[in-house]
C-alpha cells in the first residue's frame, strides 16, 4: 500500500466511525429525552397511521415548505432530490457488483449531478437574496452550502472532465472505495479531482453529526408533527423518565424543583 | 451623558425599557405588506427597549424563584438550560435542527407589525440556539461566532428579556416550518430559564401568585364572587323575566363550568357566561361554578413552568372531587382550552370519576352545538340580524387543540355555532383564519398595558383582514372563543380607531338568539 493510500484509507476509517457513532448517539439523545406534554400542531391526526402520513407527507414532499415558500421548496426539494440520486448512483462504487437498478439509474440518467449542483447553487442565491434569510444566516449556513457545491463540482470534474465522460474511472475507483469496505483498497486513483471530492466528502461526513444536517433524523422527532392527538381519550404519561441522563451540577446553584419524575408506568 | 447617573444593577440594565402606553396603529389599508430591506424597514432593534415590568421580589418568592438576578446568573441559566434540554424533546431537536432556510421569517405577526427583524422566529430562536451552540455543542465550541455561538451576557440577557416577551406562544411559525419547529416552545424555555436566576415579568408572574392563592386570575375571593354573580343573577331576570341561575359550589350538579374569571364581570366576557347560563337554563341542565377552581385560565405555560402549570391545574381537580360532577365543561378561552385539552389528562387527570360517556374536558362550544344539532336548544338567528359576523379563530385552539371526533373540528364548530345564530357570517381572508390564523397580539402573557406598543402592532395582521371585511362586507362584528382575544380587543380596536364594540364573544351571540322558554 502505497503513502497516499494509506493516508486516504485511515482518514476513511475515522471518520467513518465518527460519523456512525456520532449519528447514533444523536439518535440515541432524541429517543430518550422525554416529551412530557402533548404539543401536537393541531389540526392534528388522531390516529398513529394518520402521523404516518402526516410525517410521509413532510419526509417526501416538504409539505409545510411548500405552504411557507414556494421558492425556497423548490430549490431545497430539487436539491434533495438530486441529493437522492446521486447517492443512489454511488451505491456502484460501494459493492463488489452493481446492483440492477443503479445500472439502469446510471443509464437514463446524465444531469442530475448538474441538477443537483445548479439546485445548491439557487439556494446559495436565495440565502442572499432574501434579505429575511440574509438577516438569519449565520456563516456555517454558507459554509455547508459551499462545501456541498465544491463536493458535487468535484465530482462531476472527475466524472466528465478528466475521463471525459466515458466509464473509465469507475473500476478504479471500485477498487478503492469498494476495498475501503473490504479492508482491502486498492490504490487512490491518480485522478486529481476525485482526489479533493474524497477529501471534501470525508470532511462533510465528519462534520455531519454535529450540524444541523442532523435534520435528517430529527424531523421523525419533533413532537409537534409526530404525535398523536387523541389526550382525551388516552392520557398521555404521567412521564417517565427511563434514562435520565444527569449532569452534575457544576456549582451548587439554587435552581427550581422540575416535574415531578414518577417512577410509574407511562400510558396508563 | 449630561446628568448624573447612579451606578444601575444588572436587573436594571436588562430591564430598562421605554413604555409608550399611547401607541396607535398604523391607518388599515386592508394589505398586510412583508417588511423588507428595500423600504428601509427593517431595522435592528427596533423593539429591544419594549419590554414588561419585572416581578416584584415578593411576586417572585411566591412562585419560589429567586427574588432578583442572582449574581451567578450566568451559570444558573446555563446549567438551567442544561436540565431542560434533558427534559423536552422538542426543546432538544428543535435547538439542533433548525436550517435557517427563513421560511418562517414572515410568517410572525409581531415581526409584520413591528419590523423588527429579531421577531422573526428564527431569529427569537436564534437568541437561545446562540447560547444552546456556545456552551452544550461540538459545533459552537470549535467554531465559535461562524456557527452562531454567543456568550449569555448582559446584552444577550437583555433582549431575551425583550423579545421572549414579544412572543404570544401563538405557534403560527410552526404550521410553515419543514420540521414543525415551534418557537413557542423556545420561548417558554428562555422564560423558565429567566425566571429560574430571578428574571421574571410582573403581569405574568403576579397574576400566577393569585391563582395560586385565591383561585382565580383577578384575585376574586369566594365571597366577592358570589356577589358578583348574584347581582348578575338579578341582571338577568330583570333582562329576560326568567329565573335564570349562576350556580356557585353545587355538590353534585351535572355539570361543572371552569370559565376565565374575566366572564365573571369584564366586558364583552360577561356576555358570553349570560349565554353559558342560559344554555344551561334553556335545556334543563344542572349546572355549578366552582370558588376552587374559578379560573380555566393557566399562566403557568406562559413560562414554560410544568410546575406551575399543574399546581395550577390541580384546583380543578380538587374542584371535581368536592363537588362530584358527571361532566367538565370548559369556557371560552384560548390558552385554557389548549391546556385544558391537551395537558389536564396528563396533569391532573385520569378523570374516572367522571361520566365516561362524554368527553372530559369538554368545551362549551362542543357542549351548546351539541344541543343545537339535537333540538334541545332553538335558537332565533334573527335576533342577531344587526350584526355581520366574523369569526376569529383563537391561535391556541386552532393551532394547540382540537374540538369533536375530527381534526379540524376546532374550526368547524365553534363557526357552527354562530352560524346558527345570526344570518350573516363573513369569513375573513383564507390566510389569515384556521391554521393560520394569526394572534390576537396579546397572548402568552403580552397582556399587560407596558408593552402596549408591542400588542398595537403584533394586532395589525389581523386588524388589517378585519378592516377587509368591515369594508367590503358590513362586518361590525368579530366573534371571540378566547378571554385574553376579548381583553386585547376591545383595548386594541380603539387604537385603530374601529369601534369597541366589534368584538364579542361566540356565546354572546347565542345568549342573545337563544328562545327561552319555548321548550322543544
Ligand atoms: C430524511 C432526510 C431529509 C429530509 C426530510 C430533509 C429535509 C430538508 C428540508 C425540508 C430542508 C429545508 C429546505 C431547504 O432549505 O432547502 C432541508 C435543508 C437542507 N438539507 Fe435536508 N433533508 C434530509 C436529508 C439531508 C441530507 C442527508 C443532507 C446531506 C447533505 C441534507 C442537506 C441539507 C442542507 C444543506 C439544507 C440547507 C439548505 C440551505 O442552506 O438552504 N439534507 N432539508
Ligand atoms: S422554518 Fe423552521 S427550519 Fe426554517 S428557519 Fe424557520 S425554524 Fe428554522
Ligand atoms: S410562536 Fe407566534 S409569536 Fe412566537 S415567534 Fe412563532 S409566530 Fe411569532
Ligand atoms: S389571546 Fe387569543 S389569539 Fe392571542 S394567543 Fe391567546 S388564544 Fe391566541
Amino acid at each position: 500500500m502505497d503513502g497516499l493510500t494509506f493516508v486516504y484509507s485511515l482518514l476513511f476509517y475515522i471518520v467513518i466511525n465518527i460519523f456512525f457513532i456520532g449519528l447514533l448517539l444523536k439518535f440515541w439523545k432524541y429517543v430518550s429525552t422525554p416529551a412530557p406534554l402533548k404539543i401536537p400542531q393541531t389540526p392534528a391526526p388522531k390516529t398513529a397511521t394518520g402521523v404516518g402520513v402526516r410525517m410521509f407527507q413532510e419526509v417526501v414532499f416538504f409539505k409545510s415548505l411548500f405552504r411557507g415558500n414556494r421558492l425556497i421548496w423548490l430549490g431545497g426539494y430539487i436539491m434533495h432530490l438530486g441529493l437522492l440520486f446521486v447517492f443512489m448512483k454511488h451505491l456502484r462504487f460501494f459493492f463488489p457488483g452493481t446492483p440492477a437498478f443503479v445500472d439502469t439509474l446510471v443509464d437514463i440518467d446524465l444531469y442530475t449531478g448538474f441538477i443537483f449542483l445548479s439546485a445548491l447553487i439557487f439556494l446559495f442565491i436565495l440565502r442572499l437574496a432574501i434579505d429575511r434569510t440574509f438577516y438569519v444566516s449565520v456563516f456555517n449556513d454558507y459554509l455547508l452550502l459551499g462545501l456541498l457545491i465544491a463536493i458535487a463540482t468535484t465530482g462531476l470534474l472527475a466524472r466528465f472532465w478528466d475521463y471525459s465522460g466515458t466509464r473509465a474511472m469507475i473500476p478504479d475507483i471500485k477498487a478503492f472505495v469498494g476495498g475501503l469496505f473490504t479492508f482491502n483498497p486498492g490504490p487512490v486513483p491518480s485522478n486529481k479531482p476525485f482526489m479533493v471530492h474524497f477529501i471534501l466528502v470525508m470532511m462533510l461526513l465528519a462534520y455531519f453529526p454535529f450540524s444541523k444536517l442532523v435534520h435528517s433524523i430529527g424531523i421523525f422527532f419533533s413532537p409537534t408533527r409526530n404525535q398523536i392527538d387523541n389526550t382525551r381519550k388516552k392520557r398521555w404519561g404521567p412521564w417517565t423518565v427511563k434514562n435520565p441522563r444527569r449532569s452534575k451540577p457544576k456549582e451548587p446553584v439554587a435552581v427550581q424543583p422540575s416535574f415531578a419524575v414518577k417512577e410509574e408506568p407511562s400510558d396508563s | 451623558m449630561a446628568e448624573e447617573t447612579a451606578e444601575k444593577t444588572p436587573i436594571e440594565i436588562v430591564t430598562e425599557s421605554e413604555h409608550n402606553k399611547n401607541f396607535h396603529g398604523p391607518e388599515l389599508t386592508g394589505e398586510i405588506d412583508t417588511p423588507a430591506v428595500e423600504d428601509g424597514l427593517i431595522i435592528k432593534g427596533v423593539t429591544d427597549d419594549v419590554k414588561p415590568y419585572p416581578a416584584s421580589e415578593s411576586m417572585q418568592a411566591e412562585l419560589g424563584f429567586p427574588e432578583t438576578l442572582v449574581d451567578n446568573w450566568e451559570d444558573v441559566a446555563v446549567q438551567r438550560l442544561g436540565e431542560l434540554l434533558e427534559r423536552y424533546k422538542s426543546l432538544q431537536v428543535y435547538l439542533d435542527i433548525c436550517v435557517r432556510c427563513g421560511t418562517c421569517t414572515d410568517k410572525c405577526q409581531f415581526y409584520l407589525g413591528s419590523n423588527d427583524p429579531n421577531n422573526m422566529p428564527v431569529a427569537r430562536a436564534e437568541l437561545l440556539r446562540q447560547v444552546y451552540k456556545r456552551y452544550f455543542t461540538t459545533e459552537g465550541k470549535v467554531f465559535g461566532k461562524l456557527a452562531g455561538a454567543r456568550k449569555l451576557d448582559l446584552k444577550l440577557l437583555g433582549d431575551w428579556y425583550a423579545y421572549f416577551h414579544q412572543c404570544s406562544q401563538c405557534r403560527r411559525c410552526s404550521v410553515f416550518c419543514p420540521y414543525g419547529i415551534d418557537t413557542a416552545e423556545i420561548s417558554m424555555a428562555a422564560r423558565e430559564i429567566m425566571d429560574s436566576i430571578g428574571l421574571g415579568q410582573k403581569y405574568v408572574n403576579s397574576i400566577l401568585g393569585k391563582l395560586h392563592e385565591v383561585g382565580n386570575n383577578l384575585g376574586m375571593n369566594p365571597k366577592a364572587l358570589k356577589a358578583t354573580l348574584e347581582s348578575t343573577e338579578e341582571d338577568l331576570e330583570e333582562e329576560t323575566g326568567q329565573k335564570i341561575r349562576l350556580p356557585l359550589d353545587v355538590e353534585g350538579a351535572e355539570v361543572l363550568l371552569v370559565t376565565p374569571s374575566a366572564d365573571f364581570f369584564a366586558e364583552p366576557h360577561v356576555e358570553s357566561l349570560l349565554g353559558y347560563a342560559k344554555v344551561f337554563h334553556q335545556a334543563g341542565i344542572s349546572w355549578t361554578l366552582s370558588s376552587t377552581a374559578s379560573e380555566a385560565g393557566n399562566f403557568g405555560m406562559f413560562i414554560g413552568s410544568y410546575t406551575q402549570m399543574q399546581k395550577a391545574a390541580s384546583r380543578i381537580r380538587r374542584a371535581i372531587e368536592e363537588l362530584k360532577p358527571r361532566r367538565l365543561i370548559v369556557g371560552e378561552c384560548g390558552h385554557a382550552w389548549r391546556i385544558a385539552y391537551s395537558f389536564w389528562n396528563t396533569l391532573i387527570g385520569p378523570f374516572d370519576m367522571l361520566d365516561p360517556q362524554y368527553p372530559a374536558p369538554q368545551h362549551i362550544c362542543e357542549y351548546t352545538l351539541d344541543l343545537v344539532g339535537r333540538g334541545a336548544i332553538k335558537l332565533d338567528k334573527s335576533a342577531n340580524d344587526e350584526f355581520t359576523v366574523t369569526f376569529h379563530d383563537s391561535c391556541n385552539v386552532a393551532r394547540g387543540a382540537a374540538m369533536g371526533d375530527e381534526p379540524g373540528g376546532q374550526f368547524e364548530i365553534p363557526r357552527a355555532l354562530i352560524r346558527a345564530s345570526c344570518n350573516k357570517y363573513v369569513e375573513m381572508d383564507k390566510d389569515t383564519i384556521k391554521e393560520k390564523t394569526f394572534c390576537c397580539g396579546g397572548g402568552g402573557g403580552l397582556l399587560t398595558d407596558e408593552i402596549m406598543q408591542i400588542r398595537v402592532q403584533g394586532a395589525m395582521p389581523r386588524m388589517q383582514a378585519l378592516h377587509t371585511v368591515m369594508e367590503e362586507d358590513g362586518v361590525n362584528f368579530m366573534a371571540l372563543i378566547c378571554a385574553i382575544c376579548k381583553a386585547q380587543f376591545t383595548k386594541i380596536l380603539p387604537k385603530y380607531d374601529v369601534p369597541m364594540s366589534v368584538a364579542g364573544g361566540v356565546h354572546q351571540l347565542v345568549g342573545r338568539a337563544i328562545e327561552l322558554g319555548a321548550k322543544a
